[in-house]
This record gives C-alpha cells, sequence and structure tokens, in this order.
C-alpha cells in the first residue's frame, strides 16, 4: 500500500490539478431522457471518489470509540460496569507491570492456527473455569464487538466488568479491558506451529488498574489467574484431542507503580459489584411489593 | 500466510535524539529487531519513531511498543512519533498509546517538540 492512497493526517487537503478540492468544480451533469444511469468511474471527479480504505489491517481493527457500550448480552448477564468506561491499556494502570504467557503444545492434533483459532473463538467462553461466565454479542468475537463478564471472588461475589475485541484476525485476537477491571491491559490470544507441532497461547500485558487490586494480585490474585488461564488452555488442548501441559512464563516488565493512577480506585468494579450485591435484597422487596 | 517483513534504520541527525525509520510490519514477532534498533538509539533523550513506511500492525506489535515505551521510561528517554495514516492513529488512540507517545504529522514537528 502506497502512502498516497492514505488519507492525509496533518490536516492538509489533498490538491487537484494545482486546487485544493473546495476549489475544484465538478463537471455539470444533466440527467434527461436517454441519459446513462451509471456514470462511468472514468467521468466520476476524482475529488468525490472516496478514499480507498488503507492499510491491509483495518479491517482486524476495532473502530474508534471514546466509551464501551454492550449490545445484544445475555438477559442472564449481570450487566455493571462496562457501559460507559473507557478501555484501559498497561499505560493507564496502577500496579507493576507483567507480561504472562500461558502456551499448550497441542500434541497429537493437526489443526492449523487457523482452525485453532477458529475453535477457541467458537467455544470461547466454554473452555473457563467454572462460575466464571463471559457473555459475548452473538455475533461473536468480532473486532469492536463488547463482551460482559461475571467472574467469581472469593466469598460467593460475582464481580461484573467487561472487555472489548480490540483486535482479531485468522490468528489471533485481543481481548482489552476497561476501567474497573482488575487489570488494565490486554490478552491476546493466538496460534501458531512450533517444531511441526500447533501451539494454542495466551499472552497477558497488565498492570493491576488500582492499589485494591494490587494488594489483591499480591495475596493470590496472581496464582488464580495462572490457574485460570492453565485451566482454558487445557479445556481448548482437550477439546482439539490433545493432553499438552500448559507452560507458564511471566516476566515483571516494570517494578514500578504508577502511583499518579490510584485514583483509578473510584471505578474498581469488584467494589461497586459489592455494593450492587449488597442492595439484592432491597431490589428483591421492592419487586415483590410493587403494585 | 504471507511473510511479514520489517526493517528499522537509526539516524541521528540531530543531537540528543534518535530517529527510528520503520518499514514493514510490526507484529509480535518483531521484538529483535525493534529492541536492537532501541540499543542502537542508546544514548539519546528522545527516540521518535518514523512511521511513514508501516505497511502493518497487529496487537503484538502495539504491545511491544508498549514494552518499548516501558524501557525507555526507566532510562528517562521520551518516545515521539510522526508519519502515522490516520488508521494507525486511530489504533494510538483507541490503545491509549497516544497518552505516553506524542503523535506529530510530520519529522520537523517531531523534532521541534523534542527540542522545545
Amino acid at each position: 500500500m502506497s502512502s498516497s492512497q492514505e488519507p492525509r493526517t496533518d490536516g492538509q487537503q489533498t490538491k487537484v490539478d494545482g486546487k485544493r478540492p473546495e476549489e475544484t468544480q465538478p463537471p455539470e451533469i444533466v440527467l434527461g431522457e436517454g441519459a446513462p444511469e451509471v456514470i462511468p468511474e472514468s467521468e466520476i471527479p476524482e475529488e468525490v471518489v472516496p478514499p480507498e480504505i488503507s492499510a491491509r489491517d483495518a479491517a482486524n481493527w476495532a473502530k474508534q470509540i471514546s466509551t464501551l457500550s454492550v449490545h445484544d448480552v445475555s438477559a442472564e448477564a449481570v450487566n455493571k460496569n462496562v457501559d460507559g468506561k473507557r478501555v484501559n491499556s498497561p499505560i493507564q494502570g496502577f500496579g507493576k507491570m507483567w507480561q504472562k504467557t500461558y502456551r499448550v503444545r497441542l500434541v497429537g492434533c493437526d489443526a492449523s492456527p487457523e482452525e485453532v483459532i477458529a475453535t477457541w473463538k467458537e467455544n470461547f467462553p466454554k473452555f473457563w473455569p467454572a462460575n466464571n461466565r463471559f457473555f459475548g454479542p452473538l455475533t461473536g468475537i468480532a473486532p469492536g464487538e463488547v463482551a460482559v463478564l461475571n467472574l467469581a471472588l472469593p466469598g460467593r461475589l460475582k464481580l461484573s466488568t467487561g472487555v472489548l475485541v480490540l483486535y482479531a484476525d485468522e490468528e489471533s485476537f485481543t481481548l482489552m479491558t476497561p476501567q474497573g477491571h482488575m487489570f488494565a491491559g490486554w490478552i491476546t490470544f493466538s496460534a501458531f506451529p512450533k517444531d511441526g507441532v500447533p501451539v494454542a497461547q495466551a499472552q497477558v500485558l497488565m498492570r493491576a488498574n488500582d492499589p485494591m487490586y494490587e494488594v489483591g494480585l499480591g495475596l493470590g490474585g496472581h496464582k488464580k489467574e495462572d490457574v485460570f488461564w492453565a485451566h482454558t488452555l487445557a479445556s481448548l488442548a482437550s477439546h482439539l484431542g490433545s493432553e499438552g501441559e500448559v507452560e507458564t512464563n511471566v516476566v515483571c516488565v516494570d517494578k514500578k507503580r504508577q502511583w499518579s493512577k490510584a485514583g483509578n480506585i473510584w471505578h474498581n468494579a469488584a467494589i461497586r459489584s459489592g455494593f450492587y450485591a449488597m442492595g439484592a435484597p432491597g431490589r428483591a422487596a421492592r419487586r415483590r411489593f410493587s403494585p | 500466510m504471507a511473510q511479514r517483513t520489517l526493517e528499522m534504520q537509526v539516524r541521528k541527525p540531530h543531537e540528543g535524539s534518535a530517529i527510528v525509520d520503520v518499514k514493514g510490519d510490526i507484529t509480535g514477532a518483531s521484538e529483535d529487531i525493534l529492541m536492537d534498533a532501541y540499543n542502537q538509539a542508546e544514548g539519546a533523550r528522545a527516540i521518535i519513531l518514523n512511521f511513514e513506511g508501516l505497511d502493518y500492525m497487529n496487537s503484538g506489535g502495539i504491545g511491544l511498543l508498549v514494552t518499548l515505551l516501558v524501557r525507555a521510561k526507566r532510562q528517562h528517554q521520551k518516545i515521539f512519533a510522526f508519519g502515522l495514516t490516520e488508521h494507525y492513529r486511530q489504533i494510538f488512540e483507541l490503545t491509549r498509546l497516544d497518552d505516553a507517545i506524542g503523535i506529530y504529522a510530520t519529522e520537523a514537528d517531531a523534532v521541534a517538540a523534542v527540542n522545545s
């Protein structure tokens, strides 16, 4: 793709025959009896031809959005802490930055990376550990879609949060977390061949979103997350007829905490889900006694 | 699957800054090339990424840019970028990399920002 096909990013408009587009008058076209219904492309003035959709990856990325909005999600889902939230990259998180890689060699499976990813996308919620629910949109895992997560917390609490499908192609897909989620960052699921064997991988790049989550991760949260993704990969492998062992590799990318982001706790979905759960008896009573 | 290639060349036309010319595809497999370019830029207080030659980037590539950013921050270096098409500029905004990477239209603008 040559750069000449790209829209200008410097605020200047492309000149046509030495004139800016608004200075160039399109030829007058009069439709009358016998006039052709379709104007040949060669006769369409250059300045009214829309710019070609540019990059090869354009269809793989979510469109730019300012805040998340949930559509077409199951009525079973507790849809809280998602609508109106912004997504957070690791740059906006609070805690230490981690890169965690979970990988399983699909020994005995002859699926291509594309087939592994298609299976993973199609059955994504099924591979999760019990009591953790992923409510994806009916359209499936596609760029720009938003899913609701209801995750098990200690004390039978349910944490309600969500994810944005940031990127998806035939060999990988990436989920990005919103404000209030346990961590700020993304998880990339991919498949690739290695030494003649297909490998499935989940890679998390994250920081705890706020000080409370940072403490929680230190007190067993990291371990719980490791178990979560190991279970998911083992379930995928089993579904594909393999019994590969899940390898985990954890790297601390940045030991520093970003104290300027401590205020993220305002959006903490665990706290908000806790308050929501505490209000359940009141909501039930209102429903029972309302006319 | 098409073979994805990436070339990075490092220039130091101005004191204190290094310009990395990116040409090709940035994916999760680009780590060695990106970090090699970063190492060549050693000593610069600002690293300016020239994305005019960027053809393709996936989420793995964005992850590498975050890692690069962390490394640069540790060394008290700043990262700037120019030459992004509207498509990639929107991805930087969506992934909120633009919070940490100064984005400019041209090399001259980026260099001026480094020196300001």
